[in-house]
């Protein structure tokens, strides 16, 4: 997008892209591939403080131990704390502007001990509470990234 | 043998939503031009420098690099610390280590930022996995928010006493003239303000701030020469978190906690409030002035509400917070924590001015930033 006001200076690509190559690491391979192939979601247990962390990494940060136990969990979960974001920012990613309102929660999925965070489909009526109970509603066709859960969505329970 | 280590002067910019009449170097010689004469000093008599902000703020990095005529640094040894925001207490510990290694003796340590230049949510966005997080990361305002709705359904803590920690700030900042935002508000004015990530409103964030800070650390051997009534560093500490937003539990600030029970250890207070003169917290949003406070030890979880509303952190009051305004007023956030600092050593001074809490002999200044991180100063007016 350029600048209307020829006074200042703006940095643009034009229509190039900026690409940029993130490792997601062998973890978070099995995680996306789990995802991508199977809808499953992939933690790993800590063997000494035996929490669940999703997403799953080799190294526990408060043990500083290697972890390697896999574990399932979810698909099903609790909102841990939320919010729901009423102004408008470009998104760093993409360059556009985030539609805007959207609610995003920690989700704490049965079986893991860290939380996750993800969109979350705000109910008609508005009402969304810590607590509540949520599932995740997958894409048809996924491509082995965290859009391949469209949101989570808030279920009786 | 570490030294002991004091702030002899400081200087602040007339901080304010934008500076258009500076450069980002023009507003730095600012601060450190009036940090200089407060103490009486010349740019030779300086040993070193410490500066920094927020990387990827302005679209420009290496501060060190193309600041070293405004900043005073030429040909002098010349480092950058920046931590997202803890930069300004980053800036403050480490320069107190620096001076207390005894490598150093006059030290200068220059916190800045220029947000009007900026794109600070998307900026700040960028500081977060980018796998994992960015997607619905929203910058500094989602996070809080996160911490907000959490901190507020476990203790039943509404939005009306949230605001009245923005009430005290912005009271405070009228008589502080290097504040950015100096109009008095009401809690309903607060509650009132457009909602922008529930359950915070537009007023119950801090602002988007140009501004800088300069503070000169000295060591013992020449502080008192410097100086009649030097501010004394009495202990730091500081404490991170996870890197991943969804590590963290959320309702307390586990990292200001456990870096309380550091400085108070390591200084023999028992009881905070009674013990305690005077804070400037780097409160960024309204619920952290209710909560943090009990991090701090100032009140049982649950109950910095109750301590907000008795009044006993507003001016005049047993402990009195913020008598600067806090960051709820004035945001330049490379500067933030530092301009904490900054304050407390004026109020142990004595130069703090209409702002002045009278016979401040304590002071306690913190940083906040990165994924819940935290940063503890503490200060007296006797030498540690």
């Amino acid at each position: 997008m350029a600048q209307k006001n020829p006074n200042l200076i703006t940095l643009s690509s034009g229509e190039a892209f900026q690409p940029f190559r993130y490792s997601v690491g062998l973890y978070g391979s099995r995680f996306f591939a789990e995802l991508k192939d199977n809808k499953r979601l992939m933690g790993v247990r800590c063997p000494g403080c035996r929490r669940v962390h999703v997403p799953p990494r080799p190294v526990c940060g408060p043990c500083y131990k290697r972890m390697e136990e896999w574990v399932e969990v979810g698909p099903l979960g609790t909102i841990a704390t939320f919010t729901i974001l009423r102004f408008a920012f470009i998104d760093p990613e993409t360059g556009q502007k985030k539609p805007v309102p959207y609610g995003y929660g920690l989700i704490r999925l049965d079986g893991a001990d860290t939380n996750f965070q993800h969109f979350l489909e705000l109910p008609k009526d508005g009402k969304v509470a810590i607590g509540m109970r949520v599932r995740p509603v997958f894409e048809e066709s996924r491509r082995g990234n965290l859009r391949d859960i469209k949101h989570f969505e808030i279920i009786e329970d | 043998m570490a030294k002991r280590v004091a702030i002899v002067g400081s200087g602040q910019t007339n901080h304010m939503g934008s500076r258009p009449d500076v450069t980002g170097v023009e507003l730095i010689h600012e601060a450190v031009a009036k940090a200089l004469e407060s103490a009486g000093l010349t740019r030779d008599d300086i040993d070193g420098v410490v500066i920094g902000n927020m990387d990827h703020f302005e679209g420009i990095n290496g501060v060190e690099l193309w600041s070293i005529d405004g900043n005073g640094g030429f040909m002098k040894p010349t480092i950058k610390l920046t931590t997202g925001g803890t930069t300004g207490s980053t800036l403050a510990i480490g320069g107190y280590h620096l001076v207390a290694s005894g490598h150093f003796d006059r030290l200068l340590v220059i916190g800045w930022e220029k947000n009007s230049e900026s794109d600070t949510t998307g900026a700040i966005t960028t500081a977060f996995d980018p796998v994992w997080d960015r997607m619905v990361f929203a910058g500094a305002i989602s996070g809080l928010a996160l911490e907000a709705t959490a901190y507020s359904q476990k203790y039943g803590v509404t939005g009306k006493d949230a605001a009245r920690v923005v009430v005290r700030d912005r009271g405070n900042a009228v008589k502080n003239p290097h504040a950015h935002v100096r109009k008095e508000i009401t809690v309903e004015e607060v509650l009132r303000s457009p909602m922008i990530s529930d359950p915070l409103h537009f007023w119950d964030m801090c602002p988007r701030t140009d501004g800088a800070c300069a503070v000169i650390f000295a060591s013992e051997d020449v502080a008192e020469k410097i100086s009649p009534k030097p501010a004394w560093v009495w202990a730091t500490a500081n404490r991170h978190l996870y890197s991943m937003a969804g590590d963290v539990e959320f309702g307390s600030l586990r990292s200001l906690e456990l870096a309380a029970a550091e400085v108070y250890q390591k200084t023999g207070i028992k009881e905070p409030l009674k013990e305690i003169d005077v804070m400037e917290l780097y409160t960024p949003y309204s619920y952290a002035g209710l909560s943090w406070i009990e991090a701090l030890g100032l009140a049982r979880p649950g109950e910095g509400a109750k301590l907000l509303w008795d009044g006993a952190t507003d001016m005049g009051g047993e402990l009195p917070i913020n008598p600067s305004g806090g960051v709820i007023s004035t945001n330049p956030i490379g500067a933030t924590g530092l301009i904490r600092a900054a304050e407390c050593a004026l109020q142990i001074s004595g130069q703090a001015g209409e702002r002045q809490v009278p016979d401040v002999k304590v002071a306690l200044s913190t940083g906040f930033g990165g994924c819940y991180w935290s940063d503890i100063l503490m200060y007296g007016a006797k030498k540690p």
